[in-house]
């Protein structure tokens, strides 16, 4: 984070102009320090920070178990695919394999995180280019989803619901009818959007041909997820590099080759069905009834029904939630397909019951990473259709 | 088919996972028959594989593992930074590879002194390195020679000291 703005060297014809920190289409506390020629960027520079909460530090001082409730703070708009991710990596450490039951569980979730959080962006990135309408439209659909959430771990936003093992708690019954219902609605709804949105010509004004990186920069900047995907690259961790059973459902990585704006949107769109597509098949899948948390006592904590009638159950409890467990010595890299792209976690342990180190690759900071590329010698308008497209949340950028 | 629609996948080799999490002999063996001081030590852990590099070599060897056809990682997923404190060498740098076209994964380790942490940047490899290098050296303090812009990134230009590293308080200083 640099406060002081310098002008630089011989800029008589060129303005230097904050955007941000507070302006409303940068999608929270981002601030680009942009060098314009008239209404042209010459250079935009992205300055990050202002929402900086040493999250990866504070885990440090946390047990394995507690600092699961700091991840649902990082990606805030996809609080389980965060969960996810850590807990597979905590569960690599430990070598342990949550049961089948809650893998499809999880799966289920996630799909219907990455359908939530790409609404969200739908609907602000509509909005910043003067769409008002199809954000109410997607918060509608969001609240749905929410509500999914809510009803299975207590909480709308930061769920904590997957834990070390397994799930949190059997999720309650008829949960599926209620997926179920947003199932069958949320097609037409989609339907609607893209009535909207994909023939209009305003969009597609303000989107064609805006914002171009292509496939070479895109991987050479360690872009990922459907901003690589729209520029032809179908790199998906579900597929590369299955996990949660991932490897046991039928989807497709719809990729673009344009890698515009509209491309973006696009694929954005494509993969909301993929994901429903998933969730389909999961509700197939789920088991009416079966474990949801691991056979692994010291680590994963018992029923509460067993720790109240058993002694052994009872001293596992106290050992969990008093000084935690302590997995093996060794570094893990786990990467899940979040809804922004690649989310890796590298959780190291040194032995003791804390982890040594809990590091984030950020698929939003990497994408920040790329926006002087996209939007350098477009007009400032279009500025912000790339920082919409590029999908950041900033409490990912700056944990 | 996706792949192979985008033209990354050579024809005639299905799409699928089939390096997954599977340790590449012929990768070290191509290592060391290119140079044989490349590779220090191989570790494996949880089907994870992990090259520790001297630090003089780290940017000979990740030029060897972009460009070499058949290697070709091209794909730097992340760069992150370990503090041994109050062992010595105190910082582990591992840098997150991932080859798009032959579907593996590798991490290179490089190990650093605390009393001269700084190692050679890897950004003219991979553009991507610029931030992460930067993230390292603000909230480590691990320098790199030759990064274009090794300024501050989270904190604030005027802080001091490097908060992730163990010797720095949770709650700072006071």
């Amino acid at each position: 984070m640099t406060t002081t703005v310098q002008t630089p060297a011989g800029s008589a014809e060129t303005m230097v102009l904050n955007m941000g920190p507070q302006h409303p289409s940068t999608h929270g506390v981002l601030r680009v320090v942009l060098e314009l020629d008239g209404e042209t960027v010459v250079k935009a520079r992205p300055e990050i920070g202002y929402l900086h909460t040493g999250i990866e530090k504070s885990c440090e001082a946390l047990t394995y178990s507690q600092a699961i409730t700091l991840t649902d703070r990082i990606d805030y708009l996809a609080p389980l695919s965060n969960n996810l991710g850590y807990c597979l990596a905590v569960e690599k450490l430990l070598d342990l394999q949550p049961p089948q039951r809650a893998q499809y569980i999880r799966v289920l979730l996630t799909e219907l995180t990455r359908i939530g959080s790409h609404l969200v962006w739908l609907g602000t990135h509509a909005m910043d280019l003067g769409a008002m309408s199809v954000m109410l439209y997607c918060f509608r659909e969001r609240e749905e989803i929410l509500k999914i959430f809510e009803m299975v771990s207590g909480q709308r936003m930061m769920t904590s619901y997957f834990r070390i093992g397994g799930l949190a708690a059997e999720p309650p019954p008829g949960w599926l009818d209620r997926v179920q219902r947003f199932v069958e609605v949320f097609p037409s709804r989609l339907q609607e959007y893209e009535q909207l949105l994909t023939a209009n010509s305003i969009w597609r004004l303000r989107t064609v041909g805006i914002g171009v990186l292509d496939a070479r920069d895109a991987v050479a900047l360690g872009v990922s997820g459907p901003t690589l995907r729209a520029a032809g690259v179908a790199y998906d961790v579900r597929k590369f590099f299955p996990y949660s059973s991932y490897e046991e459902f039928d989807f497709d990585v719809p990729t673009r080759t344009e890698s515009d704006c509209y491309a973006r949107y696009l694929v954005r769109l494509a993969e909301m069905r993929e994901s429903l597509k998933i969730v389909r098949q999961a509700m197939d899948k789920i088991p009416p009834a079966g474990p949801i948390q691991a056979e692994a006592p010291g680590i994963v904590p018992p029923q509460r029904e067993r720790m109240k009638t058993e002694m052994e159950a009872l001293i596992y409890h106290f050992k969990i939630f008093t000084e935690g467990f302590a997995p093996p010595p060794g570094e893990v890299y786990q990467r899940i397909e979040s809804p922004r792209g690649e989310q890796g976690w590298f959780v190291a342990s040194n032995g003791s019951a804390n982890p040594c180190r809990v590091r984030v690759r950020a698929p939003s900071f990497v994408h920040l990473q790329a926006l002087p590329k996209l939007a350098e010698g477009s007009l400032v308008a279009d500025l912000i259709a790339c920082i919409g497209t590029i999908d950041i949340v900033l409490g990912e950028v700056d944990r | 088919m996706e792949e192979r629609r985008a033209g990354l996948v050579p024809p005639g080799r299905a799409p699928g996972p089939q390096f997954v999490n599977e340790p590449a002999p012929p990768l070290i063996e191509r290592l060391r028959a290119w140079d044989s001081a490349a590779v220090s030590e191989v570790i494996e852990f949880r089907g994870e594989l992990t090259l520790v590099v001297p630090r003089e070599q780290l940017r000979r060897v990740c030029g060897f593992l972009r460009g070499q056809p058949g290697l070709e990682f091209d794909f730097l997923s992340d760069v992150s930074v370990m503090d041994r404190f109050p062992l010595e060498p105190r910082f582990e740098l591992n840098y997150q590879l991932l080859s798009i076209s032959t579907r593996q994964s590798l991490r290179l380790r490089v190990r650093l002194h605390g009393s001269d942490p700084l190692v050679d940047t890897v950004t003219t490899v991979w553009p991507a390195a610029e931030w992460h290098e930067r993230e390292a050296f603000d909230l480590f303090g691990v320098r790199f020679a030759g990064h274009p812009d090794l300024r501050r990134i989270l904190m604030p230009e005027n802080w001091e000291g490097h908060p992730l590293r163990k010797d720095y308080p949770v709650e700072g200083f006071r």
